[in-house]
């Protein structure tokens, strides 16, 4: 391998006229991937959080889904992170020598003490049927029922009156949590939004809009993949009964999921409007005040990320799911096409910050593009590329998969009522 | 042993208390306290750069790659040079191949040919790390790796850097990278081994022109710290409010 291919950097930037030698994308596709998670973190648990804080009841399914869903979400914001260090060996630096003036130090802190939050919730949930479970698998045969009972023993923690006295204490602590862990979520992500509005250096990234547009954008997020994730896992579990012959079943969930989505949909729309508003503001305010970088940031946005911002983000992710959704007549299939073209444009929202911020040089005068690693030929360029985006997004289903085994967060019968 | 309830709460606050108060005898300094408590430094780092000398040779790059062991053909390097040239029309080309380093031999700028008659003015400006008073690199640090000494220069800890480009991101001068070998964050020092053993930094010991000079602002009677106090200098990008310390004679509007 050549020297110059060694430098991080220089496999997927592109300089165009003057741009500092020094100068590549050095934030990639990993640092579009750790907001966008993050968000999905803090936005799933918001809406979990609708059901336990503020009693929507009709919100009620989605949120034990949510709540459990935000923890497999958990670690994967921490994985882009990890990804795209240069010394991963050296990750938990940050906690033993936190270098509190930065932004990035007080980032395991804050992500550790929102992760106590989100278990401890779920345990304050789900522990009636953990102790539950000691039961039913008392003598059930078989080595796995055997392990699966020694597993929910230690998930009890040894708690196991459930007394009503104690279970109405298990409630109002997962309540106290909830509402507790609404700041700490926004917190979460609106710090990520911190880590960039903060670097005085980049001219797009520097607002002090940036960490409520992240809040707002990731709530949005939040929502529309909870509703997604859930309207598929439920209309495969009506496709399943309708094939066992129970019609009757099938069209009990199509009703419940009908008037949840509903209701989420409401919340996600106001949560868009917000977060549409807070960045046209922003693009107002540079436009108005043209200041010394509004020449290239100009060029940049309506020049050479055009298609990004305006095609993309704002029409295809934003303007087209909100007709959508607040058409009359919304039929579930519109509804799943909506939310995927919102993830869509959260996601492109992500990007356009992130290399978008990244286009321009220091100099404002030169351009730099980033031409995403497709067909990995080393290790960096696997995660760095297409392929390390997707491993990140595949990691929170397989690790919903394996939590659901223990916490049945889609059964209906069980949970905080 | 018996142990009543009244028992365990008076040992655990005499405990507590016997704990806390020895720790309350250290006190966590602010940098500027821990700076103050130092007795003033004798010396402060400065650079200056005399734009109307440097003919664009590209030696002090060679040197400082050679000297700082960074790998010659990667696109990266701890100082380089800019050329520019404003045409008569009013246009203003840059560029900065390989930083400079096999000098600026041809009038062609990013394949444009450029008329000598259309030049209305053409200079160099050779860039380094400017040891920034307010230095943002070393505020983004998230584990304090990289650090401003007391005599004011910026230095890296490579054992220490986690490698997230935090400070490579933060600064607005484009001078740092990430050192294709060692995997960490990578900037110029001054060569700080060497001005610390009486020594100049190797591009100022091999500019021919005397177009790049090391002072020590605290020395008064440092030639070149006269040259800084009593005749018109300048800084780069001063609206970051980094107090830069690499000062500039002959700098001109169009220079980025």
């Amino acid at each position: 391998m050549s020297q110059e291919a060694i430098v991080h950097g220089v496999e997927w930037t592109a300089k165009e006229l003057f741009v500092y030698p020094n100068e590549f994308i050095y934030w990639s596709i990993q640092i579009v991937m750790y907001p966008y998670m993050t968000g999905l973190v803090a936005g799933a648990f918001v809406l979990s959080s609708l059901y336990h804080v503020f009693g929507q009841k009709d919100l009620k399914e989605i949120a034990q889904f949510s709540l459990v869903f935000s923890l497999a979400l958990l670690p994967v914001a921490a994985l882009p992170l990890l990804l795209h260090l240069q010394q991963p060996l050296r990750a938990m630096e940050p906690l033993l020598t936190p270098h509190f003036t930065s932004a990035i130090a007080a980032f395991g802190i804050v992500f550790t003490a929102y992760g106590l939050i989100v278990v401890s919730e779920i345990w304050f949930v789900y522990r009636e049927y953990f102790v539950h479970q000691l039961e039913v698998l008392k003598g059930a045969p078989g080595f796995w029922n055997a392990q699966r009972r020694i597993a929910y023993k230690v998930l009890t923690v040894g708690a196991r009156d459930v007394s009503e006295e104690a279970i109405a204490v298990d409630h109002k602590a997962a309540k106290i949590l909830a509402g507790i862990g609404i700041p700490v979520a926004c917190f979460l992500h609106g710090y990520a939004g911190f880590i960039f509005g903060s670097v005085k250096a980049n001219a797009l990234w520097m607002s002090p809009l940036m960490p409520v547009i992240f809040i707002m954008s990731a709530v949005v997020s939040g929502i529309a993949l909870c509703m997604l994730t859930y309207i598929v896992i439920m209309e495969w579990q009506a496709f399943r009964k309708r094939r066992q012959g129970g019609a009757e079943a099938a069209g009990d969930i199509k009703g419940a999921e009908k008037e949840i989505i509903s209701k989420a949909t409401r919340y996600l729309l106001g949560f868009l409007i917000a977060a549409i508003s807070l960045e046209l503001l922003d693009l107002i305010f540079r436009g108005y005040t043209a200041m010394k970088s509004w020449d290239i940031l100009r060029t940049v946005m309506y020049g050479k990320d055009f298609i990004n911002i305006f095609v993309l983000q704002y029409t295809l992710g934003n303007l087209v799911p909100f007709v959508l959704l607040i058409l009359p007549g919304l039929t579930i299939r519109r509804t799943v096409v909506a939310l995927l073209l919102v993830l869509f444009g959260v996601f492109m929202m992500r990007w356009n910050v992130v290399i978008g911020g990244q286009a321009f040089s220091l100099s404002f005068a030169g351009y730099m593009h980033y031409h995403i690693p497709v067909i990995p030929h080393s290790f960096e360029t696997f995660k760095e590329g297409v392929l390390g985006a997707l491993t990140v997004i595949a990691t929170p289903f397989v690790l919903f998969w394996l939590i659901n085994k223990f916490v049945p967060s889609l059964r209906r019968d069980i949970g905080e009522v | 042993m018996s142990c009543s309830r009244r028992d365990f709460l008076k040992d655990a606050v005499s405990g507590a208390a016997a704990t806390v108060l020895p720790l309350s005898a250290f006190v966590f300094l602010t940098t500027d306290e821990a700076k103050a408590a130092i007795a003033e430094a004798k010396v402060r780092w400065a650079f200056l750069v005399d734009t109307t000398k440097c003919v664009g040779c590209g030696l002090c790059v060679t040197a400082c790659k050679n000297e700082n062991e960074i790998p010659y053909d990667a696109p990266v390097t701890r100082t380089w040079v800019e050329r520019y040239v404003v045409t008569t029309d009013g246009r203003t080309l840059a560029d900065s191949p390989d930083g400079g380093r096999d000098g600026f031999t041809t009038g062609t700028i990013r394949d444009e040919e450029i008329d000598p008659e259309n030049v209305a003015k053409a200079f160099f400006v050779p860039k380094l790390c400017n040891q920034c008073d307010n230095p943002a690199c070393v505020q983004v640090c998230p584990v304090g790796a990289t650090y401003q000494t007391h005599d004011g220069v910026v230095l890296i800890d490579r054992e220490w850097c986690i490698g997230c480009g935090y400070c490579i991101m933060a600064c607005p001068y484009g001078v740092r990278f990430f050192h294709p070998e060692h995997k960490v964050a990578d900037k110029c020092n001054f060569c700080y081994h060497r001005i610390t053993k009486g020594m100049q930094p190797a591009c100022v010991d091999s500019c021919a022109f005397g177009a790049r000079r090391i002072a020590n602002l605290r020395d008064p009677d440092d030639p070149v710290t006269q040259i800084i106090t009593t005749e018109r200098v300048a800084v780069l990008k001063d609206e970051y409010g980094t107090k830069p310390h690499v000062f500039y004679i002959g700098l001109d509007a169009s220079v980025r």
